[in-house]
């Protein structure tokens, strides 16, 4: 339960003068306890309907839903009655915190016992229970360990769209005349959705016969441009397009970063007689360290979810070059309706992000700010 | 400036090496910056031309229209939108409405909801100390942060199964449930920031006014969190309008959304370029304005991670 400790904790401090009447403490007590009552046998009656040891119940699980809602609201009335003022507070944080809750860790718990199921929609046998089998099926299945060494060039391919982050942000910090229109110009690319990306780029600009992009390239000496024959040069079309949309991001935060930059610092590297390059390496660079890596890190979590792009535009050809591990899930879906080890697999990457992420977040932290 | 107050300073050779230098770093400068442009640009000037091209202007790469080529109106016809098609009936034009109201009313009420418990959770954790079971303030935070590893792929099969369980498939709310799922980790970095940054001073003068914390909340606090509040719905709608993962696994016919939409149609074999290209620039189109008129909002947004 949620409880506000202390008061000399909390940064803004309140008199707490409340006086609990009994009958107040009861009625809390109550109505939490027949919310959760409502709530508990909605889903006891359901489950048994669904189970078939009952014949009347509900067409949909939908009014456990209700219930679980009702629950939630008078879990917060029920703050108020029992804590008063603190009770108050707790109103802040509590619906998110539920919010969060029943739609994330519920799911996943249904999502882990699926992942250990044999499931396969367009199969009549339904879903039963196979332990490990997926698990097995994971180990040796070539597909999944490819889109998983594609992940690792997708992420390197990060270190790239940082320096042309940099450059862009240092050009915008530049004295420029215009600079808003710059930035506005440059911003632009992060607006647009990837699905229309994919189609814009990688349908029309990089079609080979008349598409702009394959002009350009048989004008630069490439006579049979394919943007995405050829293993290596798709994998390379798709993280251009990705760059493309996503590094104004890198791009905003860095430019953010260069603009906090104590301008004393930068003006005695100046009168000391530090060359441009110099001050940029010795001076520039470690002080935006911190917001680089901020900027890297959140870069490299959105990098993991990348598939709308690929989707779209290779379905994870040619040969699975171009797969993320979220688009060949995707497909292990859509195509072959294959729940129980789709979910497996998505559980499998789950893990490998939360052990990777944490370790990197371990590793860079000496070079960040205490606060990040 | 004129030439005169230059020639004040000029001693000889040294300066015009230096005046030289200068010249040559401006035209690198603007070189790159116009050089970026034109490739954030092009794609977009790209698509939106082609939709009011003909097949053979296409196929030749003409690019510059009433140069190149004469603009046809195909690309809006094929969306019901042209001058001529627009006062009769279109099926066409129906269900691209249909798609495009579906994206605005769910990424609008998404974010409005993510922005909402996002500040409120935003704000209680950045003002009071909580204790939930073994969870102090920094757990929680990290709690809502830690959502924005989760990838998709994750929470999309789990869900389609309790959706169809719940009679949820297919409808707005189930998405908007899990869009402002997706956003919230966003707002919440983001207004934590902007609460902490606002002195408690002004929020402990209105409690001895009388107010309660609830009161002080909404009529000293709000207000100064405004621009931040609006910058956090405004990054939440860019990604929620863009959102395709969820949207092609969940919805089918009734809560389809835009991308979708454009996503079924590459697919598809012998769409016209035009088409294609109009229904693109229609996706893009309503974000390609909110950033051009909202831009400082979506940096100050983005920003706020960023520097301390």
């Amino acid at each position: 339960m949620m409880t506000p400790a202390q008061s000399e904790g909390d940064r803004l401090h309140t008199v707490l003068s409340d006086h609990m009447s009994p009958r107040r403490i009861l009625a809390g007590r109550a109505l939490v306890w027949s919310a959760a009552f409502v709530l508990f046998a909605t889903l006891v009656v359901q489950a048994l309907h669904d189970f078939e040891y009952l014949s009347f119940g509900f067409e949909t699980w939908r009014p456990v839903l209700y219930a679980y809602v009702l629950w939630a609201i008078s879990m917060g009335v029920a703050q108020v009655l029992l804590r008063g003022e603190r009770g108050k507070r707790a109103l802040f944080v509590l619906p998110a915190v539920l919010f969060v809750v029943s739609i994330v860790v519920f799911p996943l718990l249904f999502g882990l016992y699926i992942s250990f199921t044999d499931w396969n929609l367009s199969s009549l046998t339904g879903r039963k229970f196979n332990g490990l089998d997926n698990f097995r099926q994971m180990l040796s299945d070539p597909f999944y360990w490819n889109a998983l060494k594609n992940m690792v060039y997708y992420v390197l391919a990060i270190s790239v769209e940082y320096a042309i982050a940099f450059g862009l942000a240092l050009l915008l910090n530049a004295q420029i005349r215009a600079r808003k229109f710059f930035r506005v110009v440059f911003l632009l690319p992060l607006m647009l959705s990837p699905v229309a990306v994919s189609w814009m780029v990688g349908k029309s600009m990089m079609e080979i016969r008349f598409g702009p992009l394959a002009n350009v390239a048989r004008f630069l000496g490439w006579e049979t441009p394919s943007f995405f024959g050829s293993p290596e040069i798709a994998r390379l079309s798709i993280m251009v397009m990705d760059a493309w949309t996503f590094i104004p991001f890198m791009m905003i935060m860095l430019l953010a970063g260069l603009q906090a930059l104590p301008k004393e610092v930068l003006e005695a590297a100046k009168v000391d007689g530090c060359k441009p390059w110099q001050s940029f390496w010795q001076v520039i660079f470690p002080l935006m360290l911190p917001v680089s890596i901020t900027a890297i890190v959140i870069r490299i979590i959105f990098k993991l979810k990348l598939a709308d792009i690929i989707i779209n535009v290779t379905a994870g050809g040619p040969g699975g070059a171009t797969d993320s591990v979220t688009s060949f899930i995707f497909r292990e879906y859509r195509d072959r309706s294959n729940v129980g080890y789709g979910t497996l697999l998505a559980m499998v990457y789950l893990i490998l992000i939360i052990i990777f992420v944490t370790t990197l977040l371990n590793v860079v932290k000496r070079w960040m700010r205490p606060t990040n | 400036m004129s030439e005169k107050t230059v020639q004040a300073f000029a001693n000889g050779e040294a300066d015009f090496g230096n005046r030289a230098k200068w010249y040559t770093s401006r035209v690198l400068i603007y070189g790159a910056l116009v050089f970026w442009s034109l490739i954030c640009l092009f794609p977009i000037y790209w698509t939106i031309t082609t939709a009011f091209k003909i097949a053979p202007d296409v196929m030749q790469g003409n690019l510059i229209p009433w140069i190149d080529f004469t603009p046809k109106w195909l690309g809006l016809r094929s969306l019901g939108l042209s001058p001529e098609t627009i006062f009769e009936t279109s099926t066409v034009r129906e269900e691209f409405l249909k798609r495009f109201m579906n994206s605005a009313i769910t990424s609008v009420s998404a974010s409005m909801l993510a922005v909402i418990l996002g500040s409120l959770a935003a704000y209680g954790l950045s003002r009071f100390s909580y204790r939930f079971g073994f969870m102090k303030n920094n757990d929680i935070s990290f709690f809502f942060l830690s959502q924005l590893i989760l990838p998709p792929v994750v929470l999309a099969l789990p869900f389609l199964v309790l959706y169809k369980q719940l009679a949820m498939l297919d409808s707005r709310i189930g998405i908007i449930l899990l869009y402002a799922l997706m956003v919230l980790p966003i707002v919440v970095w983001i207004m934590r920031d902007q609460f902490s940054a606002i002195p408690v001073e002004l929020e402990e003068a209105a409690l001895v006014d009388g107010l309660s914390a609830w009161g002080a909340f909404f009529q000293i606090v709000v207000p100064i969190a405004l621009p931040g509040m609006v910058a956090a719905f405004i990054l939440s709608l860019v990604l929620c309008w863009n959102e395709y993962f969820f949207a092609a696994l969940l919805t089918s016919t009734d809560a389809k959304t835009l991308p979708v939409m454009v996503a079924s149609q590459t697919g598809s074999q012998g769409i016209n370029w035009w088409s294609m290209a109009a229904l693109s620039g229609a996706a893009i189109l309503p974000l390609v304005i909110i950033g051009i008129v909202l831009e400082r909002y979506i940096i100050k947004g983005m920003a706020a991670g960023a520097v301390k």
